[in-house]
C-alpha cells in the first residue's frame, strides 16, 4: 500500500460512501423487496438479485436495497416499495427481473415513477 | 457486488466471553450455505456497550438489534431475516419490565437517549480495518489540521471547545496543550493514558478495542499542536485485546502514511509506540505512568515542576486520556462551537467554567442494563440510572450510586437529580474519575463497600509517601473493626480524622482522593455505619461477623438443593421436610441462599 | 539463555523496555527466574537490585512459578458487588489453596484480579490471560474446575496423538 496523500484520503472516503450509508442505515433512496414465502415462491430472489446488480451497475451510492416480509398482497407478488426522501412511497407489483431493472433506471436514477408497473402511490410506510 | 446487508457482531471482551466469535463463524458459514455471501457482509466490531444482553448482533440498514444470540439461533436468523426479510422475533430485545419485543435499535431506551461523540463509531466499524475508519470520516480532521491550520489555531479551537480531561482530573485540554507548546525543548512527547485502573470503568478499553484509530488521530493532532514527533500509548496488560487492536492500528496507520515520516505528504512527522502496564493502579497517575514508560517502578513524584515542562525523560510531555483523544478529531472537524453547545456551564471566559461535550459512563452493579453509555454532560443521575440503565432489577430498591471508582464516593437517593459534570460531582464529595458508575441496591452494606475501596487503595498505594501508605492501612483497620462489630464511637472519629489527613497530606492524586468512599459513606449513610457500632448490627445483612443464616421452616419444601450445595455440610434435614442450618459450622458463604428457589434462606 | 537473548534483541536492547522484556520472560517461563534477571542485568547494564525493584513492584510479575492454569477472579467494584468474593471463596475451597497460592501439583494458581473491565457481565473470572467468563455462579465452581481439567486432558491427548 503506497502512502496516502490528502487527495487519496478524500477519495478513499468518497469511494466508501456506500459502506457508510449501509451501516448508518440512512440514505436518500430505499428500495424494499418483499420476501414472504409467497414472494420468494414467485421469484422475489431473482428480483432482488437484479436490483442489486443494477444499483451497482448504475453506481447509485445513495440507495439502500433491503428486504422485508410479506406485503400482504400475495396474488400480486413479487412486490417492491420504493421510498425517496421527500416523496410518497410507491409500491410495484407483479415484478420480474426485467421490470425491476426498469424501475431502478427510471424511478430511482431518473426520478420518474413507472406508472404502468405501480400498484399505488402513498401507501403505508415500511419503516 | 456491494452487499445489501451489514451484519455487525460485537467482538468486545464482554460479548466474546459469551462466544460471539463462534456465532460470527456460524453466521458466515450459514450465509455461505444459503448463497448469500455476496449480499450480506459480516463485520466484527468493537463493544456496542450493551454488555448485559450479549452476544449482540446488529443488522443495518434495517436497524434491527438482536440480543443473546447463540450458535443454535443462527440458521433461523439467517432464514428469517436475511432471506425472508423479517426480523427474527425470538432474539429481539425485550424490555426488562416486560412488554413487546423491540426490533429497532433506536426505539430501545438504552440507546435512544445517548449522544455519541467519543463512541461515534461504536459497533459500526471493524476496528482492525483502517478503511472502515476512513469511510466514516476518519483522518479527515487530521488532513484539515495539517493543511489548513497553524498549531496555535488547533490549540485555540480545543481550548474554546471546553474539552476537559476525561481521565478524571478534568483539566482543560487546550490549556495543557498550550503549556506543552510553550515549554522549551527540541524533543517533546505526546502520551496516551490507557491504564484505566479504576475498578468499575471500562470505556477506555472499549474505545481502544472498538475504534483505535480515533485515539491515534487525536494523538497525531495533539502532536502537531504541541510540536512533538514521538508518542506512547500506555495500556494495561489486563486488556490484551486493546493492546492487540492498538498495535494493529499503528501498523496500518504507518502503512497508509498516517503515522511516521511526512504524514499525508504535509511534512509533519509523528510516530507512536505501545507500552504495556504491569498491574499497578498508581500508574494511572501522570508522573508514575511516565516512570513506568521509562522502565522504572511506577512511583509518583511531587509536581512542583509540571510534566508539560519536564515529564518523560525530563522532557516536555503532554499526557491525555484515551477518551479525551477520541473526542479531539470530532472537535476539529465539527468546530468548537458545536462541541461547546453540548454540556453545562460557560467556558467562553474561563476554561474551568463548565463541563462541555459528552461523557462516556460504564454502568454496572444492580441495574437491568449494564454496559457503556455516552450522554451529554449535565444529564442527571436519575436519567442515567433509571431511564437509560433501566433501573434496578425486580425486588431491589436504590440505595446509592458509586462514581469515580476508588477516588469517588457514594451518592444517595436524595442526590439523584444531580446533573453529572466535573464540578457538581466534586461538590457532592465524589468525582467524575474515568466515568465508572456502580449502582448499589438496598441489600449492599456501606461499611463493606467502603472497606472494599480502602482495601484496594491500601494494596495499590505505592508506599512512597507516609500519609497514603500508613493512613490507608489505619482506615482499613478501623473499617474492619466496624464491620466486625468491635468498634466504638472513638474509632469512627479516628477514621474520619485520618481520612481528612490522608486527603490533605498525600503526595499524589491516589492518596488525595482515596478517602472519598469513607467520607461519603459517613456523610450520607452515617446511621447505617453507626448501627454497626451501637447495635452491632449490619442492616444490609452483608458483614459476616454480624449476620447469621437460617432457614424459614414455613417456606422450605425440603428439596435438599441447599444441603447438596453446602460446602461444609452444615445443613441437616430429611427430604420433603424443613431443613435447618447448624450455625456453628456455617461459614456464611451464601451458597444456600443462591440456590434456594423458595426464598427460604434468611439472613439476619 | 538463548530465549532471554532473543527477548532482549526483540526490544532492541533498550533499557526503557525493561518492563516489556519482563512481560515476555513471564510469559515464557510462567515466572521470572533469577537466572533470567541476571542475564537482563548484564545485558542492559542495569543493577540487579533495580530489576528486582521493578519485578516486585508490579503485580503482573512473579518470582515464583505460577500454576499451569491461572484462575484470576475479578474483584473490581461491579464484580465484588455481585459476589466476586463468593466466587473466590468457592474456588479456594475447591482447589484447597488460598488466593495467591499455587496448588501442590502445580496445576492451578488462584489469584484475585483488579478490574478486568468486564463490569457489564459481572461477576467475571479470567482463565490464563485472555479467556474471560462472565456471570459465573459460585455454586458451579466444582464443575468449572472439572471442565478445565477435562479440556486440558483432551488437549494433552490430542497433542500426544499428533
Amino acid at each position: 500500500m503506497p502512502k496516502l496523500s490528502i487527495e487519496d484520503l478524500k477519495k478513499m472516503r468518497e469511494d466508501a460512501a456506500r459502506k457508510r450509508i449501509l451501516r448508518d442505515g440512512e440514505s436518500r433512496v430505499r428500495i424494499t423487496i418483499h420476501m414472504g414465502t409467497c414472494g420468494i415462491m414467485s421469484g422475489a430472489r431473482d428480483v432482488l438479485k437484479a436490483v442489486l446488480s443494477e444499483v451497482e451497475a448504475s453506481d447509485l451510492k445513495d440507495t439502500i436495497v433491503t428486504t422485508s416480509g410479506c406485503a400482504g398482497l400475495c396474488s400480486r407478488e413479487p412486490m417492491a416499495t420504493v421510498e425517496i426522501a421527500g416523496h410518497a412511497p410507491v409500491k410495484y407489483v407483479d415484478l420480474t427481473a426485467e421490470k425491476v431493472v426498469r424501475i431502478v433506471k427510471e424511478h430511482i436514477a431518473g426520478g420518474t415513477v413507472v406508472q404502468e408497473l405501480a400498484l399505488a402511490v402513498g401507501s403505508e410506510m415500511t419503516r | 457486488m456491494e452487499p445489501r446487508l451489514s451484519v455487525l457482531i460485537c467482538s468486545g471482551t464482554g460479548c466474546a466471553s459469551n462466544k460471539s466469535m463462534e456465532v460470527m463463524d456460524a453466521l458466515r458459514k450459514e450465509i455461505a450455505t444459503r448463497g448469500l455471501e455476496q449480499e450480506v457482509e459480516v463485520v466484527q466490531t468493537g463493544c456496542q456497550g450493551f454488555c448485559a444482553v450479549g452476544p449482540i448482533v446488529y443488522v443495518q440498514p434495517d436497524d434491527v438489534f438482536y440480543q443473546q444470540v447463540g450458535v443454535k439461533d443462527v440458521p433461523r436468523l439467517v432464514e428469517e431475516h436475511f432471506l425472508k426479510g423479517r426480523p427474527y422475533k425470538d432474539k429481539l430485545y425485550v424490555p426488562p419490565m416486560g412488554g413487546m419485543p423491540i426490533p429497532k435499535l433506536m426505539d430501545i431506551p438504552f440507546f435512544k437517549s445517548q449522544v455519541l461523540v467519543a463512541l461515534r463509531n461504536k459497533g459500526l466499524i471493524d476496528p482492525e480495518k483502517i478503511e472502515d475508519y476512513i469511510a466514516r470520516d476518519g483522518y479527515q480532521a487530521l488532513a484539515r489540521v495539517l493543511t489548513e491550520m497553524k498549531p496555535e489555531q488547533v490549540i485555540e479551537c480545543v481550548t474554546k471547545s471546553g474539552l476537559r480531561g476525561r481521565g478524571g482530573g478534568g483539566f482543560p485540554t487546550g490549556v495543557k496543550w498550550a503549556s506543552a507548546r510553550k515549554a522549551s525543548g527540541d524533543i517533546k512527547y505526546v502520551l496516551c493514558n490507557g491504564d484505566e485502573g479504576d475498578p468499575g470503568a471500562f470505556m477506555d478499553r472499549s474505545i481502544m478495542e472498538g475504534d483505535p484509530h480515533s485515539v491515534l488521530e487525536g494523538m497525531c493532532i495533539a502532536a502537531f499542536a504541541v510540536g512533538s514527533s514521538q508518542g506512547y500509548v500506555y495500556v494495561r496488560k489486563e486488556y490484551p485485546l486493546a493492546v492487540q487492536r492498538i498495535e494493529v492500528a499503528i501498523e496500518q496507520a504507518r502503512e497508509f502514511g498516517l503515522l511516521g515520516k511526512d504524514i499525508l505528504g504535509a511534512g509533519f512527522d509523528f510516530d507512536v509506540e505501545v507500552r504495556r502496564g504491569a498491574g499497578a493502579f498508581v500508574c494511572g497517575e501522570s508522573t508514575a505512568l511516565m516512570a513506568s514508560i521509562e522502565g522504572n517502578p511506577g512511583e509518583p513524584r511531587a509536581k512542583y515542576i509540571h510534566t508539560v515542562d519536564a515529564g518523560l525523560w525530563n522532557r516536555p510531555s503532554c499526557l491525555n486520556n484515551v477518551e479525551t483523544f477520541a473526542n479531539v478529531p470530532m472537535i476539529l472537524q465539527r468546530g468548537w462551537e458545536w462541541f461547546s453547545s453540548i454540556g453545562t456551564g460557560d467556558v467562553s471566559q474561563d476554561p474551568w467554567g463548565g463541563s462541555k461535550g459528552t461523557k462516556v459512563f460504564s454502568i454496572a452493579g444492580d441495574v437491568n442494563n449494564t454496559g457503556l453509555i455516552e450522554v451529554p454532560m449535565g444529564t442527571t443521575l436519575r436519567e442515567i440510572v433509571f431511564d437509560i440503565a433501566g433501573g434496578l432489577p425486580e425486588g431491589k430498591r436504590f440505595k446509592a450510586v458509586q462514581t469515580g471508582g476508588p477516588s469517588g464516593g457514594f451518592l444517595p437517593e436524595s442526590l439523584l437529580n444531580l446533573p453529572v459534570d466535573f464540578d457538581r460531582l466534586v461538590e457532592a464529595g465524589s468525582m467524575m474519575g474515568s466515568g465508572g458508575m456502580v449502582v448499589l441496591g438496598h441489600d449492599k452494606c456501606m461499611v463493606d463497600s467502603a472497606k472494599f475501596f480502602i482495601d484496594f487503595t491500601a494494596d495499590e498505594s505505592c508506599g512512597k509517601c507516609t500519609p497514603c501508605r500508613i493512613g490507608s492501612k489505619i482506615m482499613l483497620q478501623s473499617l474492619e473493626k466496624i464491620s466486625e462489630g468491635k468498634a466504638t464511637e472513638e474509632d469512627v472519629e479516628q477514621l474520619e480524622r485520618v481520612a481528612h489527613e490522608v486527603a490533605n497530606l498525600s503526595l499524589c492524586g491516589l492518596g488525595k482522593s482515596a478517602p472519598n468512599p469513607v467520607l461519603t459513606a459517613l456523610r450520607y449513610f452515617r446511621d447505617e455505619v453507626m448501627a454497626h457500632v451501637h447495635e452491632k448490627r449490619c442492616p444490609a445483612g452483608e458483614c459476616k461477623a454480624l449476620i447469621t443464616y437460617s432457614i424459614d421452616a414455613g417456606k422450605c419444601t425440603g428439596c435438599t438443593l441447599c444441603a447438596k450445595n453446602c460446602p461444609t455440610d452444615c445443613i441437616t434435614g430429611e427430604r420433603k421436610a424443613a431443613h435447618a442450618i447448624v450455625t456453628d459450622r456455617c461459614i456464611k458463604c451464601g451458597s444456600c441462599k443462591i440456590v434456594c428457589n423458595f426464598d427460604a434462606v434468611v439472613v439476619q | 539463555m538463548q530465549k532471554i537473548l532473543q527477548i532482549v534483541e526483540k526490544w532492541g536492547g533498550r533499557k526503557d523496555c525493561l518492563i516489556e522484556m519482563l512481560h515476555d520472560v513471564q510469559t515464557e517461563y510462567n515466572h521470572l527466574p533469577e537466572s533470567a534477571l541476571r542475564v537482563l542485568s548484564a545485558r542492559l547494564s542495569v543493577p540487579l537490585t533495580q530489576i528486582t525493584h521493578v519485578a516486585t513492584f508490579y503485580a503482573s510479575f512473579s518470582l515464583v512459578p505460577k500454576g499451569d492454569t491461572r484462575l484470576r477472579v475479578c474483584m473490581g467494584t461491579a464484580c465484588y458487588q455481585k459476589g466476586g468474593n463468593r466466587i473466590l471463596e468457592a474456588l479456594e475451597r475447591e482447589l484447597k489453596v488460598k488466593s495467591g497460592e499455587v496448588t501442590p501439583d502445580g496445576e492451578f494458581s488462584l489469584e484475585s484480579a483488579r478490574c478486568i473491565g468486564c463490569c457489564g457481565i459481572a461477576p467475571a473470572l479470567v482463565v490464563d490471560d485472555d479467556d474471560v467468563f462472565g456471570k459465573v455462579n459460585p455454586t458451579k465452581m466444582k464443575k468449572f474446575v472439572a471442565d478445565i481439567k477435562k479440556k486440558k486432558q483432551a488437549g494433552k491427548q490430542s497433542a500426544a496423538e499428533a
